[in-house]
């Protein structure tokens, strides 16, 4: 909150720089706004620069190195013997500290006096800040507002600097990407010092919970990711069963045989599908569908599990339906009409031209299309963790429970917080093989859809 | 001869083959039209059950009781301290009241099958009457309590099973004697998250979610638009904008669940911001749709045509004053369109809060983005996993409130798309 007040009166100080410089400016150009080289607001957007920009970037280094260094100082002072401890019990003991700080009542007197040192440190960190970013931002703007005259290159410098921001943020991306593969790929490796790779990667069992105690038995989990993976290839075959065909086919009939009105009803309506959180899916198969494939099953005398890989799967396919019309709709209305005008005038009927000359042709961009759905069903979260279980067995059988990729990534890390247990760090080990399945399914579907629409460019 | 009667049979095999390929015709467009409404119909179905089981949710039952705020256990010396009518033990009032009307020489058992008809705001309501006026203290008022969710389930018939037959009996009773009623159900508007479903509120997640967006849109628009200008209008064609662009198409398809782990590693471990906090949550939902806002801000800006530019250059505009005077402006509203549809999208979006602990259970309202808090979806997830049968029609209830935001924005974006569209 007081990071936000010190923002405020920075921004503040900017706007005040910015007004001082613009009149600086046309005083120096004494009534003959002409002879400056910039436009006078130029000038004010270059004192509030160097007004704002050094002092908000000392207030973020300040913001992003402030917790850590109070955080060693006041384990510094805490007593010795509280000092050696392993980093989880110092964390508990940092939080009874800030509880205490924040005005609970605490029983040891240690954390009594920690918790004034912790007060007293951020108080004067406060005030520290305060003091070196708002003496910055007026020395900048003297600074600034002593060099104007009516030959300073305003306009260009300005713009420099705007031109810094703008290459800067499209990096953001890049900087998204390294974040995510150098996270994964860290925690990941620490994992797989733990546990071996190869068995990571072939072993048959998947058991993560662990004993705290090694003496106790299962103290060593099993991490076979084998089950996890044909769990969610189970699921997404059964999603890309119910999506493809209806998909594929909705697209054909809005693009080939329906009148607009139809059209215009049916693709805001598959656009809604589209557009509703896939949270609300997952309580649809959890209410609704699961049961009523429990319901069918018991009347054919069949045993479904309450969490069967056919509700989740048979979900996941609606939500697919819109993904795989969209851009199948879209390759095929990028067939040439020509092609079609050929087989009418051969005496086809629509039919027949679309399934012998249409679809042919836009084949390579539906096979991206469906990759593309598969690696968001791989992908998806919610209805698996909602509605597909949690036991990681190795079986075909859709009536069964079983459990997918991501639903492992959530279950290992909600509520679970201790970084240096296989379990958790599992999860990033998983999240890693997701990313790069994933990854390389979307690369091979988009090299596919765009190497086919070079074809009639 | 005998070309005439092949011609002839040639023309009698197609003539019955054509009969059939008409129909195979049909049974083809027939195909097409099925699966729409299928898809359709699924749309129908989902839509059908979460207002069929979540309208009743905005309802709630009460019971008019004749409570008699008693003295003696409300302020046994008489001098109407604050702190003692505060501390008073109104459950007892409840009870009483209760048991004077349905039982008065009841058991135990009997006075503790009564006390689960209602729920365990009543004697709230009480304390807040008598913090409002303590003038009630001694008389007698008549007030409309607010109903378990067991009697709630029951009244609303959409469960037999929660209350056993003297509870049931009771019911029937004050039915008959107009003592139920079914009010508008402000506290799940006004509330925080309860376990009791029918304290339940989805104002602390609705205020959660409000914060979230905010960080997602303040991060997310600019470094958005940013880089949006940066790559159609500046950028030289090299590696380093392929690197770019290609990172941005990858983003755009990476699972939302990968971005969690990226939240909880980075946001969390690294830089310790507040777990479960809408700042974190935010953080990663502006990741998860700057593609889309950049992708919607690269086309809003290809489709000002070039003349605009040339005009400005002509008249001496820098590069940048282009932009920012000319270009800008005109793709703002393709610009909003794909900001408010990434919004949409960030607001419904579920699997990556709960890696960085959105899961927590939360009572209270959050107050800024740095308080811990819920989002609306994972307050759906918490609800639809809760085994109280009540729970059942909030969870529907807050997914329609959760829709009819969505379809808000969505309208927002529709709306803004027509009133700026623009042929040039």
């Amino acid at each position: 909150m007081q990071t936000v007040i010190l923002a405020t009166i920075l921004l503040l100080l900017s706007s005040l720089a910015f007004q001082l410089g613009r009149k600086r400016a046309l005083a120096v150009a004494s009534g003959h706004p002409g002879t400056l080289h910039s436009l006078p607001g130029y000038y004010g957007w270059w004192v509030a620069l160097w007004c704002g920009l050094p002092a908000f970037a000392v207030l973020a280094l300040w913001v992003s190195f402030e917790p850590g260094l109070i955080r060693a100082l006041v384990i510094n002072d805490l007593p010795a013997a509280l000092q050696g401890l392993p980093t989880e019990q110092i964390d508990v003991i940092l939080n009874e500290v800030r509880n205490a700080a924040q005005g609970h009542a605490t029983a040891n007197a240690d954390f009594a006096a920690a918790a004034e040192h912790y007060l007293r440190l951020q108080q004067t960190g406060y005030a520290a800040s305060v003091a070196v970013t708002v003496s910055l931002a007026l020395a900048g703007a003297a600074f600034a507002l002593r060099r104007i005259h009516a030959q300073l290159r305003a306009r260009p410098r300005v713009e420099r600097t705007i031109n810094i921001f703008l290459v800067a943020s499209s990096t953001v991306a890049i900087f998204t990407t390294v974040g995510i593969v150098l996270s994964l790929l860290f925690e990941a490796l620490r994992f797989f010092q733990m546990v071996d790779f190869l068995d990571f990667l072939f072993g048959l069992n998947w058991s993560p919970q662990m004993s705290t105690r090694s003496d106790q038995v299962g103290s060593t989990g099993a991490f076979g990711m084998v089950p996890l993976f044909t769990g969610t290839l189970l699921i997404s075959a059964i999603s890309m069963i119910v999506a493809l065909p209806l998909g594929l086919f909705s697209a054909i009939y809005m693009s080939e045989y329906a009148q607009p009105r139809i059209r215009a009803v049916a693709k805001p309506a598959l656009e809604i599908l589209a557009g509703i959180p896939t949270v609300v899916f997952g309580f649809f198969a959890v209410v609704t569908v699961a049961p009523a494939i429990r319901a069918v099953g018991a009347a054919f005398g069949l045993n479904v599990a309450a969490e069967s890989a056919l509700a989740a799967g048979f979900v996941m396919g609606i939500t697919l339906i819109p993904l795989i019309s969209s851009l199948s709709d879209d390759v095929i209305t990028a067939v040439p009409q020509s092609l079609r005008e050929g087989a009418f005038g051969l005496g086809a009927t629509r039919s027949e031209t679309i399934l012998q000359v249409v679809l042919p042709a836009a084949l390579p961009g539906i096979v991206g299309g469906v990759l593309l759905a598969v690696s968001r069903a791989i992908g998806e979260t919610m209805i698996v963790v909602m509605a597909a279980g949690l036991s990681a067995k190795l079986t075909a059988n859709p009536l069964e429970a079983v459990t997918t990729v991501t639903v492992q990534i959530v279950t290992l890390l909600v509520g679970d917080t201790e970084f240096d247990s296989p379990k958790t760090l599992a999860a990033f080990a998983l999240g890693l093989m997701l990313f790069a399945i994933t990854l390389g399914l979307n690369v091979v579907a988009l090299h596919i859809v765009q190497k086919y629409r070079e074809k009639y460019d | 001869m005998a070309q005439a009667s092949v011609a002839a049979r040639t023309a009698e095999t197609v003539a019955a083959r054509l009969g059939r390929r008409y129909a195979a015709e049909r049974r083809f467009r027939l195909l097409g039209l099925a699966s729409i409404l299928i898809s359709a119909g699924f749309l129908v179905l989902l839509l059908g059950t979460v207002v069929a089981k979540g309208w009743t949710g905005f309802f709630q039952t009460q019971i008019a009781m004749e409570v008699s705020f008693d003295a003696d256990v409300i302020d046994p010396d008489g001098n109407r301290d604050p702190a003692i009518l505060d501390a008073a033990d109104y459950p007892a009032l409840v009870r009483n009241a209760l048991a004077a009307r349905l039982v008065p020489d009841g058991d135990r058992s009997a006075r503790r099958d009564l006390s689960a008809l209602v729920s365990t705001m009543g004697a709230e309501q009480l304390r807040r009457m008598v913090a409002q006026d303590p003038g009630l203290i001694g008389a007698k008022a008549n007030v409309w309590l607010l109903a378990s969710d067991k009697l709630d389930m029951v009244n609303k018939g959409q469960a037999t099973d929660t209350l056993n037959e003297r509870q049931l009996g009771w019911l029937a009773e004050l039915n008959k004697a107009g003592l139920i009623r079914k009010a508008f159900n402000a506290q799940f508007f006004t509330g925080g998250d309860s376990r009791a479903p029918e304290q339940a509120g989805i104002w602390g997640a609705v205020v959660g979610s409000f914060f979230s967006l905010l960080v997602t849109l303040a991060v997310s628009f600019p470094l958005g638009v940013a880089t949006a200008v940066y790559l159609e209008e500046f950028a030289p064609k090299n590696r380093w904008t392929d690197l770019i662009e290609v990172n941005i198409n990858n983003l755009a398809a990476v699972p939302s669940v990968v971005f969690g782990l990226l939240g909880l590693a980075v946001f969390l471990n690294v830089f310790h911001l507040p777990r479960s906090s809408p700042v974190a949550g935010g953080l990663v939902l502006a990741l998860i749709c700057l593609p889309t806002i950049i992708i919607a801000g690269r086309a809003a800006l290809k489709a000002v045509p070039p003349s605009i530019r040339q005009a400005a250059a002509g008249l001496g505009a820098s590069p940048l004053q282009i932009v920012a005077h000319h270009v800008l402006p005109l793709a703002m509203p393709g610009m909003l369109t794909g900001t408010i549809l990434g919004m949409a999208r960030a607001l419904g979006e579920t699997a990556p809060l709960l890696m960085i602990g959105m899961v927590a259970f939360i009572v209270d309202i959050p107050k800024s983005p740095l308080d811990p808090s819920a989002v609306l979806p994972v307050q759906i997830y918490l609800w639809a996993g809760s085994s109280e049968r009540a729970f059942v029609e909030k969870t529907s209830a807050a997914i329609m409130v959760l829709l009819l935001f969505l379809v808000v924005m969505n309208m927002a974006a529709i709306w803004l798309r027509n009133k700026f569209e623009r042929r040039w």
